[in-house]
């Protein structure tokens, strides 16, 4: 019988078998930021464990609320610094340089195929889109991750999703995530991993992979896994140029975590998205999604563009492309925020933020902010807002407020008109 | 060191219920488990819960249907359980990371099939709430008091996790064992 790629991970990575179905997995990375990092910090100074297992495994981050909004904030970023330079922790963010985390790790190349990864963030399942294991976890996790190196899983299955067809102009891996999230329900994919395939996964960009595998987790999946390809290898290029030969030596190395012909799936699910319309959701789960054309005319007080789902230069170039030369409306508000300094600068560079700016966007420097209701974009009662996270939850984006979730080209087309709008409509 | 498991119970009738409604993320800015302890299921919106209510203060058990814990990954929300002496989770399943999150921190995340959480849902409505649950780990068993009546059933356990409940948590186990 033939495996799977997170069963071929887990193969390599086996340090213990403690009891049957539970697997003690080495960690090729454990990731930090400042909201779930420092009460582990704290417990392992407190137990006079104060250690970590691989200063060089270990990268860290300050990213939820950054720059620090107020004293509570101020010493969660304080104690994640002071302990990334206190074990010399060298893979550092701070302002300045910092991003949102599953923006900026993947974007430094610190993820590769084969890899297992941990981070106390349910989104870590984005970087499964590399053909690695990352699942997030809690902090008791993460603080044994820190101090052994290791992490305890029951042995996921796996569904596979095939993504057959082609995409229509307009219609985009946000669309297709919410469809298959509203085929799977927010427990579909409880404790399995979720593995796509198909000629539509194949023509995406890493960018557009990761906006997939990032919203494993709303399915309840405990990560999302693209098989390793030249898209794979030619993002990774600039990191991994001194390990191989060529290109066509480092595809054939990372072949070997491609799931076998004969693997033993869960589920198979096909889906033809060649007929897909945009999608949104209503409600506050997930799975709650509809095509635009049903929602199409919904109130809208607030578009927040960003994000570990949206936040990448891909999705800005989207809502650029819309928004050039047309102006946000003046029944809301709109909110731009680039997921790292780079796709910043990338965006400068190309002219996005002078159209985002010309529009009437606010521009914020790189953070998750009000995609969890922390800063930067909070929504009072009773406000609706169009965004391109990940997470509808009653209150999640601020205290009764609502929020649509949609793609960076529909969010875009919303900010214009001030109702839930379908771009491909506006011209 | 191992907790105490069992007593009054709230009983949350509903599926998919998530982690931003247990502790909502505004308060992800504390950097110890006792500064959460006000905020217990502050932004749960259900019918006849009160999250300052009387009910919830004494309560030390949850049981609640599918999906619990689902969403973000924050142990914060097995923490303010645990700061509230709520120790025990019965329900019809969990989203990963909150069940492995309740074990790690030594604390029980039970599951029980539908038929038998409709079981404990029709004692509570019998017992107008007053529910006890008591909870013997070695045999494996629930047993629920209400109206002066009682039912009881069993409930699986892996190894892995009765081992870390034992050990008062992962880090403990972790620590035995790496």
């Amino acid at each position: 019988m033939g495996q799977t790629t997170a069963e071929k991970i887990f193969a390599a990575h086996l340090r213990d078998e403690p009891f049957p179905g539970t697997k003690v997995l080495d960690l090729d990375r454990v990731l930090c930021h400042e909201i779930t990092t420092p009460v582990a910090i704290a417990d392992l100074e407190w137990r006079g464990k104060d250690r970590v297992f691989d200063n060089t495994k270990i990268k860290a981050v300050i990213d939820h609320v950054t720059p620090s909004k107020d004293s509570k904030t101020a010493l969660q970023a304080k104690m994640l610094r002071d302990w990334a330079r206190r074990h010399d922790i060298k893979d550092f963010f701070d302002v300045g340089h910092n991003g949102v985390c599953h923006a900026l790790f993947p974007e430094k190349g610190y993820i590769r195929p084969g890899f297992t990864a941990i981070m106390g963030d349910s989104h870590t399942c984005t970087h499964g889109a590399f053909g690695a294991f990352a699942a997030g976890v809690g902090t008791t996790d993460l603080e044994v991750g820190m101090l052994k190196g290791v992490c305890a899983f029951r042995e996921p299955k796996t569904i596979r999703v095939n993504l057959n067809g082609s995409l229509q102009p307009g219609v985009y891996a946000k669309d297709v995530i919410l469809y298959v999230i509203g085929q799977l329900g927010v427990n579909g994919a409880t404790d399995r991993v979720i593995e796509f395939h198909g000629p539509v996964v194949d023509a995406m960009s890493m960018d557009a992979r990761m906006t997939l595998c990032n919203m494993a987790i709303e399915a309840g999946g405990t990560c999302g896994i693209c098989q390793p390809d030249m898209v794979t290898v030619d993002y990774l290029w600039p990191f991994i140029g001194d390990e191989f030969a060529s290109k066509e030596a480092a595809l054939d190395d990372y072949n070997q975590w491609c799931t076998d012909a004969d693997a033993d799936y869960d589920k198979i699910l096909d889906f033809d998205v060649t007929e897909l319309e945009p999608h949104v959701t209503y409600g506050y789960k997930p799975d709650c999604v509809k095509p635009v054309a049903e929602m199409a005319g919904t109130k809208i007080d607030q578009v927040y563009i960003g994000t570990c789902t949206n936040g990448r230069i891909e999705d800005l170039r989207q809502a650029a492309e819309v928004l050039k030369g047309r102006k946000v409306s003046d029944t809301l508000r709109g909110i731009v925020s680039p997921a790292t300094p780079k796709i910043f600068k990338e965006a400068l560079a190309e002219g996005l933020i002078q159209i985002f700016m010309d529009a009437g966007f606010c521009v914020t420097n790189p953070t998750c902010g009000a995609c969890l209701g922390m800063s930067n974009g909070i929504l009072a009662e009773g406000e609706a807002c169009a965004s391109t996270s990940n997470r509808n939850f009653n209150g999640r984006m601020g205290k009764g407020g609502m929020v649509h979730l949609m793609s960076p080209a529909t969010a875009a087309a919303t900010a214009i008109t001030g109702v839930i709008t379908d771009a491909r409509e506006l011209n | 060191m191992k907790k105490v498991f069992g007593g009054p119970t709230i009983f949350l009738d509903r599926a998919d219920i998530n982690t931003d409604e247990i502790i909502p993320a505004k308060y992800l800015t504390e950097v110890t488990k006792e500064a959460l302890k006000p905020y217990c299921l502050e932004d749960l919106k259900l019918e006849g819960f009160d999250p300052q209510g009387e009910r919830l203060k004494n309560a030390r058990v949850i049981i609640s249907r599918e999906n619990f814990g689902c969403g973000s990954s924050r142990e914060h929300a097995p923490w303010v359980f645990e700061v509230n002496d709520i120790h025990t989770v019965i329900a019809e399943s969990y989203a990963r990371i909150f069940r492995q999150n309740m074990f790690n921190c030594g604390m029980l995340a039970i599951e029980l099939p539908k038929v038998d959480i409709d079981t404990l849902m029709a004692l509570r409505k019998e017992a107008n709430g007053a529910v006890d649950v008591k909870v013997n780990l070695s045999e494996q068993q629930v047993v629920a008091c209400g109206n002066g009546r009682e039912v009881s059933f069993s409930f699986d356990i892996s190894p892995f996790d009765k081992a870390l409940v034992d050990a008062g948590g992962w880090v403990e186990y972790a620590d035995a064992h790496y």
